[in-house]
């Protein structure tokens, strides 16, 4: 039981950091149909760029952990926001319109690129950072196994509540917001009507990047150590909980995620921990399937 | 004359403007990460500036946008991509692949006998043609039923893998094992082919990569069975007729030939099995085209719903283009797999299923010699650059985003089907350009 609810809240940590990376699919999914390949290797920028900026600062002399973060957090939501609109303006929309295949071998050509641009300039070999939030809560002491919920868990999962909640209110209340799910249902009937469709797929991409820059800032205090590779990994796992969830769904982006943690770590804790990838894709193939338009996701009727 | 001034005026305030907002960008995008290395110590880490190249990179961009808007989209109005008719490289030679593709073949075979080969340069067309084969198995599946394959590599690996396996456990031959090991890949396309198929464009493309992604992991930790990450080394080679290519014993190739042994005989050799492998995949390919299968993949990308329409089972279809292309991967990978006598799961990653994907798209679907031609320049422009080992795969995604926007339709153009009711240039053009590619 203690052990159960241990894994609990690991999968939920973990689940929250995908679901972050899983939005910034299904947006773009959702409002020009197109797997961003590349959007695992944001998430991968984005976790080297808070390395930099942190390193940084510890070498600038800021003590104050809470002055840091929040510095670390708007840098590198900025930067890597920037390599999200520089990626879609390169690679992505010179090929609006052309034919379907297209912007998929863009996306994994800028994959390439990105992950080779960071062990270019970084070095190929594992990143660690010492952990920077320490301390935590201690349930059931008395217990043969003790749980921990630490202080790093309790951050990483209230980022992501409040994030989700703003980020709702911007996709429902905002005009941004109501552009964005105009063009995401008929992008030429919303050009018509005045929106300015090339800016709103912009700041769709621009949005994407800086959640997975923040998914990607967790990710490196979470674990601690990083390298060029795992953008591609987390990159499908996120794509896997944005599709279990329903693609062009938010909150069913932020569900998949969740679940897909879960999976993981249960997955983990009571069978092998070599075949935990493996779990994740038999879960995709399984949820495309027999579930293709996900959990929460509307399905679609092919019009002819 | 004076409005001539203006616009001249107006111009340069544009281009200064543009280059300067490209430059700010390249400035928050560079400073950081060109801008500062983390580098090791003993203690940890540590971070060293190295600013010059964040500069560097500002002021080269800076130049670049500037140029590039005064010197080039001035003079031209700037096309967008759906407006680029789709045109081949070579439109002003008609039939280009008719007279093209027996040049090529005779090029082919009498490579190796050229003064300029060494070992070098016939390991690197082996090389070449493995992709050759492998693009032109997947162009089955991608150019011809328009199916999204990104765990190409699956196939590929299940051919080395069962040669390598049948090899070690029962002492098979590596021409007993070809068969069975394209036999194998094949199954395997109907096995992961058949629950998939339901799904359509970028979901399969994605479980088609889970999928490669599952059976690369499974090799990796199935230690008893495949050696895991250590890989299986000793495979045997493969012989001429039952000659072996060895220095010493008796019935080697050498001997019975009254040669003089060399290394580069058995060289020469797997080049030629390739080239035949690779022709066979082109002849078994350019003749389904023609028969009702073929003509239903072709059906099937085109429309799928009329396709069904017209009593064409899409599953069956769909499963033999799986299946057809699974077949020439599996060749393949047991060919990779007795070339180079050893073989990993680290031979196949995702990187080799974008690349032969690569290979096809940027050859122009469906286009057979414009797969050679891809093959060619991206293989043969990997070895260029590789002095530069670190940048050559910067270079390469670099290559691939560039080729695509520039040419989002392939080098050559894509194939239109085989058969139309009504040719959109009148039936003599069609068979034209039947023959043509």
């Amino acid at each position: 039981m203690e052990y159960f609810l241990q894994q609990l809240i690991n999968g939920v940590t973990l689940g929250s950091i995908y679901g972050l990376i899983a939005i910034g699919y299904t947006m773009v999914y959702g409002i020009i149909g197109m797997i961003n390949f590349a959007h695992g290797d944001i998430f991968m920028v984005g976790t080297f760029i808070s390395l930099i900026v942190f390193m940084g600062l510890v070498a600038l002399g800021i003590t104050s952990v809470p002055l840091a973060l929040l510095i670390v957090l708007i840098i590198s939501m900025i930067v890597t926001a920037s390599y999200g609109w520089t990626v879609e303006r390169l690679a992505y929309r010179p090929l609006r319109g052309s034919f379907r295949l297209a912007p998929l071998i863009t996306a994994i050509g800028m994959s390439i690129v990105l992950q080779n641009y960071i062990q270019v300039t970084q070095g190929a070999r594992n990143r660690p950072l010492q952990p920077v939030i320490t301390g935590g809560f201690q349930f059931f002491e008395d217990s043969e196994f003790v749980v921990n919920l630490s202080n790093m868990q309790i951050l990483i999962i209230v980022t992501t509540v409040v994030l989700m909640i703003a980020f709702s209110l911007l996709i429902s209340k905002t005009p941004l917001g109501r552009s964005q799910r105009a063009c995401e249902q008929d992008s030429k009937m919303a050009s018509l009507l005045g929106i300015n469709v090339d800016r709103t797929i912009s700041l769709t991409f621009v949005m994407g990047a800086a959640l997975a820059s923040v998914a990607g800032f967790m990710y490196l205090l979470y674990y601690g150590v990083i390298d060029f590779y795992i953008g591609f990994v987390v990159g499908i796992k996120a794509f896997t909980a944005a599709v279990l969830g329903g693609i062009g769904s938010l909150p069913g982006a932020m569900l998949g995620g969740l679940l897909i943690g879960l999976i993981e770590t249960f997955w983990s804790a009571y069978f092998t921990i070599e075949y935990k990838d493996v779990a994740a894709f038999y879960m995709l193939a399984l949820v495309l399937i027999f579930l293709p338009s996900g959990l929460l996701g509307r399905s679609e009727v092919e019009k002819v | 004359m004076s409005s001539m001034k203006t616009s001249n005026d107006s111009l340069l305030k544009a281009a200064l403007k543009d280059a300067f907002f490209s430059a700010l960008l390249t400035l928050v995008l560079t400073s950081l990460i060109l801008g500062v290395k983390i580098v090791d110590i003993n203690t940890g880490l540590k971070l060293e500036p190295r600013f010059w190249l964040a500069g560097l990179a500002v002021a080269l961009v800076f130049v670049g946008r500037f140029a590039l808007h005064m010197f080039w989209w001035s003079r031209k109005p700037r096309q967008t991509a759906e407006k680029k008719p789709a045109r081949s490289l070579f439109p002003k030679i008609p039939n280009f692949g008719k007279y093209a593709a027996p040049v090529l073949v005779f090029a082919a075979i009498a490579l190796p006998f050229m003064p300029f080969s060494d070992r070098y340069i016939i390991d690197l067309f082996i090389l070449i043609l493995t992709y050759v084969m492998l693009g032109w198995g997947l162009n089955i599946v991608v150019g011809y039923a328009g199916l999204l394959d990104l765990g190409y590599v699956a196939f590929y690996a299940v051919g080395a893998y069962s040669f390598a396996l049948l090899a070690t456990y029962f002492d098979l031959t590596f021409w007993e094992c070809l068969p069975l090991a394209g036999l194998l890949a094949a199954t395997w396309g109907v096995i992961l082919g058949f629950p998939v198929l339901r799904l359509r464009g970028d979901y399969l493309a994605i479980v088609t990569l889970a999928f490669g992604e599952i059976i690369r992991i499974v090799l990796l930790n199935w230690y008893s069975f495949t050696g895991g990450p250590d890989g299986i080394s000793g495979i045997p080679r493969p012989s001429f007729f039952g000659l072996e290519f060895k220095r010493f014993g008796e019935g080697t190739f050498a001997q019975f030939f009254g040669l003089e042994f060399s290394s580069i005989h058995r060289i020469i050799f797997l080049y030629y099995v390739i080239l035949t492998l690779a022709l066979i995949t082109a002849a078994v390919t350019i003749r389904l085209r023609n028969l009702p299968i073929g003509r239903a993949w072709e059906a099937l990308r085109e429309d799928q719903i009329a396709c069904s329409s017209l009593g064409i089972n899409t599953t069956t279809t769909k499963l033999t283009a799986f299946a057809m292309g699974a077949m020439f991967g599996g060749f393949a990978g047991s060919f990779f797999a007795a070339r180079q006598g050893f073989i990993s799961p680290e031979s196949f990653t995702f990187i080799e299923s974008a690349i032969i994907l690569a290979i096809v798209v940027l050859g122009g679907m469906g286009s057979q010699i414009g797969i050679v031609i891809a093959s060619v320049a991206l293989i043969g422009g990997f070895e260029v650059f590789r002095e530069f080992e670190q940048y050559r795969m910067l270079i390469f995604g670099g290559a691939m985003v560039v080729i695509m926007v520039w040419r989002p339709r392939g080098l050559i153009t894509t194939r239109h089907p085989s058969v139309r009711l009504h040719p959109p240039d009148g039936p003599k053009a069609a068979t034209a350009r039947e023959t043509a590619s």
